[in-house]
């Protein structure tokens, strides 16, 4: 469902400065992948190519049957709504809205009126362990609680692709398994797609295979959790 | 758990969480739109109730003929009234006449007409009277044709504390006439204090024998006033012209023009300084928001999606602000005509009580700038938000590079640009439009260059090695861009209140030096405070010649005449001038023309004669007087701050010789050496009368300055709102740069900096940049100061000033800016200083 052809990305802010050279990725649907790789290879660079934050400088990006790297800015933005999910190691919840409000931001977007969506977030924040939050505001969380709540909004909207960027990062090892198993059990149970990029091998584990990014491209790689 | 549309969730959970903010800007647009539509209101009601009084006085009439403020012969009025286009010719003493002592010295005058009640039946029936003098209302009683019967309008008794059957004393030379009230004018108009007495009567008691005032016409149908007009002009002597009601309306509404207009852009200043303090909340708040921005657009909302919806914020804002200032507008209007008048200071509504009426379309158009205000102060920094690289907003500390396009000098060297050209054009419709409008773009260009200059400057300053100014430092070389939006809001109200203050000081000294130079006597004397019926007679003249003590006296004679029917009457004023030495007499500006062989007679001119009628030096002119045309060359220009719509001096023996009238109103004495001015005040009152006003010029002065001082009241009451209004920016500014810098007071706090650091800080980064905007302000305050001196004043009331400028007051202003601006910044972060920053580095906002 998601396919990378001779990807090229690099960035000229001081001196040209290659990020991803002719990448070649291919994601099947429910498919389950890590990625991995040293800091500044460009996992991040590679998530926002895939998520249309980014156009490539060379190559071809098709996702759901369509060329996303040739979409204008809105038209990859109401792909994003509809198709995508992200979780970010920095959270990213809005802090003037409370638990539910974040979880149920896609749904409304997608034009769901706050009546039908009310269930759907209810479901999906019994799934992630905090129906009884439902209120909360997000300062009055733990991490762990706020990437679950992250996970939830990523989900709600059941996206075909769902991106991982260090979900983990910020978090302690017990919050993080619980984290990532949850993250593995959504996709699963949803039939989304998933990217995860990890820096650890533990997370990574987690996956149905794990790549590793180099600059010669993306590899299979063996990991010891 | 209950979810709302994404837009309402949104801006309820921003409000809900720094609701001061909003209230905040809102208000500022509030007070912005309250003053502006106030002034509107009461300008509006004022010149409304003025020309619906002129209209209604001129009842039916089709034309009016004015002449001379002393008036004309009245044997015009036959001639004219048999014309075949005529149906019917009112003629009208009117003046304006001084109240005496026993009813108060103070008081206005009373505007009497002397009407022929049956030519007034047919064209001005709002002016015949009812009688209710006690003998009972029997209109055929002849009552209204006694030689002291007078109709008063109801104001006018209400004014006076009068009814029918008191008297009413009035001056006419140095003479008492006591006239009895013999009824009423109930159609005269609400609120316009007015007399009326037969027309005989009134040529006789008020001393007009043989002359009238006016002349008002009622056309045949079907008649070409155009074009009858055209054949008048040749039947009329010269100075008496004939006008339309519209010309009427159009002359009394031009007396106070400029003044509303220069009143209207005053109050829109403040409204202009709330927009700032909107842009400079709204900035903040959305570079505070930065990353939840990115998310939206990471989440799915398009970059118009996300504008609407910054913009709908503050449309919210500015609606709600410009609503409530629409409301406290009406309410300042019915408070300020209720207990201080349709006035505010300018003298140009005198005898008008006008009512409040709401302007419906007034309250559109100034609902529509409040709103447009917040929208504007919220653009750039929304387009700035919609159009960010989502990915990179997500990181903290990308902060700055939202900021990092206000730093291209080009946008504000351009409104510079622009602002300087249109100081060099002329008035637009005799209003100074393109200057305000320079001073617009020019303060604009100058916010808009701080950034740049914030940059540059603070990039210049050394890192110290104490942590107090270190951290300041650091933080102003930074995120100058952020630094910068305070400072625009310190140099929007610290350049308009250096500006009024220069343009104010150098007004009031120019004006103190102006009466230093026509005040030369040692002593005055006037025949009547005010009106136009008192006067000194040839008699009375030589009586205070022939005082005790007097070693020379000077007489002044003053009176109106029309030069042009759409512009309001000129003042001609007749005294001892020497040729060939005016400046003696006159505050020239400029050389003199001085008398040549062949010549015909001289006039001085002031300076609203060369810009409204081009009456240069050395121009040969004609001249109404006594209704004949006179020739006469200008020999000089003067400065007259007393009349802005033209004056011209004449020689007393010229005009004396030319119109016939030897009466005079004013006397300038010398004293001879051993009399005091309290000897010669005594003798004066013995030889004249009581009545008679008497003054020194120290006593002038100081009455002309206050006058001078009430007349810019409201303009120190703006300028004032302008400052608080600027202030509270300032306040708000550094109120949303501490909330937007929450976290990194926590790891300052993390690290060891106390508490008392923090604070100094702070106060220290809020001095700096205040001392910075103040100087910024100093200076762009200094050059709009000049354009109001040198283009607006000018093209506005047609005189000039000398540049003054109140040092020490701009150094006393700067000082308790920057002393406020330091406090408010140490005041906003004190949340920096609690505990809750030390959990601000938990989130990850």
């Amino acid at each position: 469902m998601l396919t990378l052809t001779n990807v090229s990305k690099s960035y000229t802010s001081t001196g040209k400065r290659h990020i991803v050279r002719e990448l070649n990725f291919r994601l099947e649907k429910g498919e389950y992948v890590a990625i991995m790789g040293e800091s500044g290879v460009g996992k991040s660079t590679l998530l926002n190519l895939i998520a249309g934050l980014e156009k490539p400088d060379a190559g071809s990006i098709e996702f759901g049957g369509k060329t996303l790297s040739a979409m204008s800015d809105d038209e990859a933005t109401l792909l994003r709504r509809a198709k995508m999910g992200f979780v970010f190691q920095a959270f990213h919840v809005l802090p003037q809205l409370s638990v539910a409000q974040n979880v149920g931001l896609p749904l409304l977007l997608n034009g769901m009126t706050p009546r039908e969506a009310e269930k759907r977030v209810a479901d999906m924040l019994l799934a992630v362990g905090l129906d009884d939050r439902a209120d909360s505001m997000p300062r009055e969380l733990s991490g762990g609680e706020m990437q679950r709540v992250a996970v939830a909004r990523a989900l709600v909207h059941q996206p075909q692709l769902l991106l991982a960027d260090e979900p983990t990062g910020n978090l302690d090892p017990d919050s993080a398994m619980q984290v990532l198993q949850l993250l593995r059990d959504q996709i699963k149970q949803h039939g989304t797609s998933g990217i995860l990029v990890t820096h650890s091998a533990r997370a990574a584990a987690t996956a149905d295979h794990v790549l590793l990014l180099t600059p010669q491209g993306l590899i299979p790689h063996a990991v010891t959790p | 758990m209950r979810l709302q549309s994404l837009t309402r969730a949104l801006l309820a959970g921003e409000l809900r969480a720094y609701p001061g903010r909003a209230i905040l800007a809102a208000l500022a647009i509030a007070i912005g739109v309250a003053l502006g539509y106030a002034v509107h209101l009461i300008n509006y009601a004022a010149v409304s109730e003025f020309t619906q009084a002129t209209r209604a006085l001129m009842g039916n009439a089709d034309l009016e003929l004015r002449g001379a403020r002393l008036g004309f012969d009245e044997n015009i009025y036959p001639r004219v009234a048999r014309l075949p286009e005529v149906a019917a010719a009112s003629p009208l003493v009117e003046v304006d006449a001084k109240l005496t002592a026993r009813i108060g010295v103070n008081r206005e005058p009373l505007k009497i007409l002397g009407i022929d009640i049956f030519r007034a039946a047919a064209v001005q029936p709002n002016l015949i009277g009812h009688i209710t003098d006690g003998a009972g209302d029997d209109p055929d009683s002849g009552m209204a044709f006694d030689s002291d019967a007078l109709f008063l309008s109801p104001a006018a008794l209400a004014w006076l504390n009068v009814r029918p059957g008191d008297s009413v004393d009035i001056q006419v030379g140095l003479e008492t006439v006591s006239l009895r009230i013999a009824g009423t004018l109930p159609a005269a108009g609400a609120g316009r204090r007015l007399g009326v007495m037969d027309i005989g009567a009134a040529q006789w008691r008020l001393q007009r024998l043989g002359l009238l005032q006016r002349i008002d016409l009622k056309l045949k149908p079907g008649v070409d006033v155009e074009a009858f007009k055209n054949k008048l002009a040749a039947l009329l002597p010269a100075g008496v012209v004939a006008m339309q009601p519209d010309d009427s309306e159009r002359r009394s509404a031009n007396l106070s023009r400029a003044y509303r207009v220069n009143l209207t852009v005053l109050a829109l200043v403040a409204l202009f300084t709330g927009a700032f303090l909107v842009f400079s909340t709204q900035a903040l708040s959305v570079v505070r928001r930065r990353a939840q921005f990115a998310l939206l657009r990471v989440l799915g909302v398009t970059r118009g999606g996300l504008l609407r919806r910054i913009l709908l914020e503050s449309a919210l804002v500015g609606a709600s602000g410009a609503a409530l200032g629409l409301l406290l507008g009406y309410a300042t209007t019915v408070l300020v005509l209720e207990y201080a008048g349709a006035d505010l200071g300018g003298g140009y509504f005198p005898g008008v009580k006008p009512e409040v009426r709401f302007a419906p379309l007034a309250a559109l158009i100034f609902f529509t700038l409040g709103l447009l205000t917040a929208l504007l102060g919220s653009l750039s920094p929304a387009l700035e938000a919609a159009h960010a690289h989502p990915a990179q907003a997500l990181k903290a500390g990308d902060e700055e590079s939202a900021l990092r396009r206000l730093r291209s000098p080009w946008p504000g060297l351009a409104l510079l640009g622009t602002g300087a050209l249109l100081t060099l054009a002329g008035p637009v419709n005799e209003l100074p439009i393109p200057g305000y409008i320079a001073i617009a773009l020019l303060l604009t260009g100058g916010i808009v260059l701080m950034p740049r200059l914030a940059h540059h400057l603070f990039a210049l300053l050394p890192l110290l090695r104490q942590t107090v100014p270190y951290l300041a430092l650091a933080q102003l070389q930074g995120a100058p861009g952020r630094a910068s939006i305070g400072l625009g809001g310190i140099l929007a109200s610290f350049s308009l209140v250096t500006a009024m203050a220069i343009m104010v000081s150098s007004f009031r000294i120019s004006v103190d030096q102006w009466l230093n130079g026509v005040l030369p006597a040692e002593l005055y004397v006037r025949a009547a405070s005010s009106g136009d019926t008192g006067f000194f007679s040839p008699a009375a003249q030589s009586a205070i010649a022939g005082v005790p003590g007097v070693a020379r006296a000077e007489f002044v004679r003053v009176t109106q005449i029309t030069l042009d029917a759409t512009r309001p009457p000129v003042t001609l004023i007749s005294r001892r001038i020497d040729a060939m030495n005016p400046a003696t007499r006159l505050p020239l500006v400029g050389a003199p023309r001085l008398p040549q062989a062949g010549d015909p007679l001289t006039v001085w001119v002031s300076e609203a004669m060369v810009d409204l009628y081009g009456f240069e030096v050395g121009r040969r002119v004609t001249l109404p007087l006594a209704g004949k045309t006179v020739a006469a060359v200008i020999g000089g220009v003067w400065r007259d701050y007393g009349r802005q719509h033209g004056t011209l001096v004449m020689n007393e023996s010229d005009y004396r010789q030319l119109s016939g009238d030897q009466n005079v109103n004013d006397a300038a004495l010398w004293l001879t050496l051993n009399t005091t001015t309290a000897q010669l005040t005594q003798r004066l009152r013995v030889a004249l009368d009581e009545r008679v006003e008497i003054a020194e010029p120290g006593e002038i002065r100081a009455l002309s300055l206050k006058i001078f001082d009430r007349s810019f009241a409201v303009t120190y009451l703006l300028e004032a709102v302008a400052i608080v209004i600027g202030l509270f920016g300032v306040a708000a500014g550094f109120s949303g740069q501490a909330l937007a810098r929450a976290r990194e007071f926590g790891i300052l706090r993390h690290l060891g900096v106390t508490r008392r650091q923090v604070g100094a800080m702070l106060a220290l980064e809020g001095a700096l940049l205040t001392l910075f905007g103040a100087l910024a302000g100093l200076a762009l305050g200094w050059v709009i100061a000049l354009i109001l001196i040198h283009v607006v004043n000018p093209q506005s009331f047609h005189w000039s000033m000398d540049l003054h400028p109140p040092f020490g007051l701009l150094a006393l202003l700067a000082g308790l800016l920057v002393a406020a601006s330091a406090a408010a910044a140490l005041f906003s972060g004190r949340r920096a200083m609690s505990v809750a920053a030390v959990q601000a580095v938990r989130e990850d906002w």
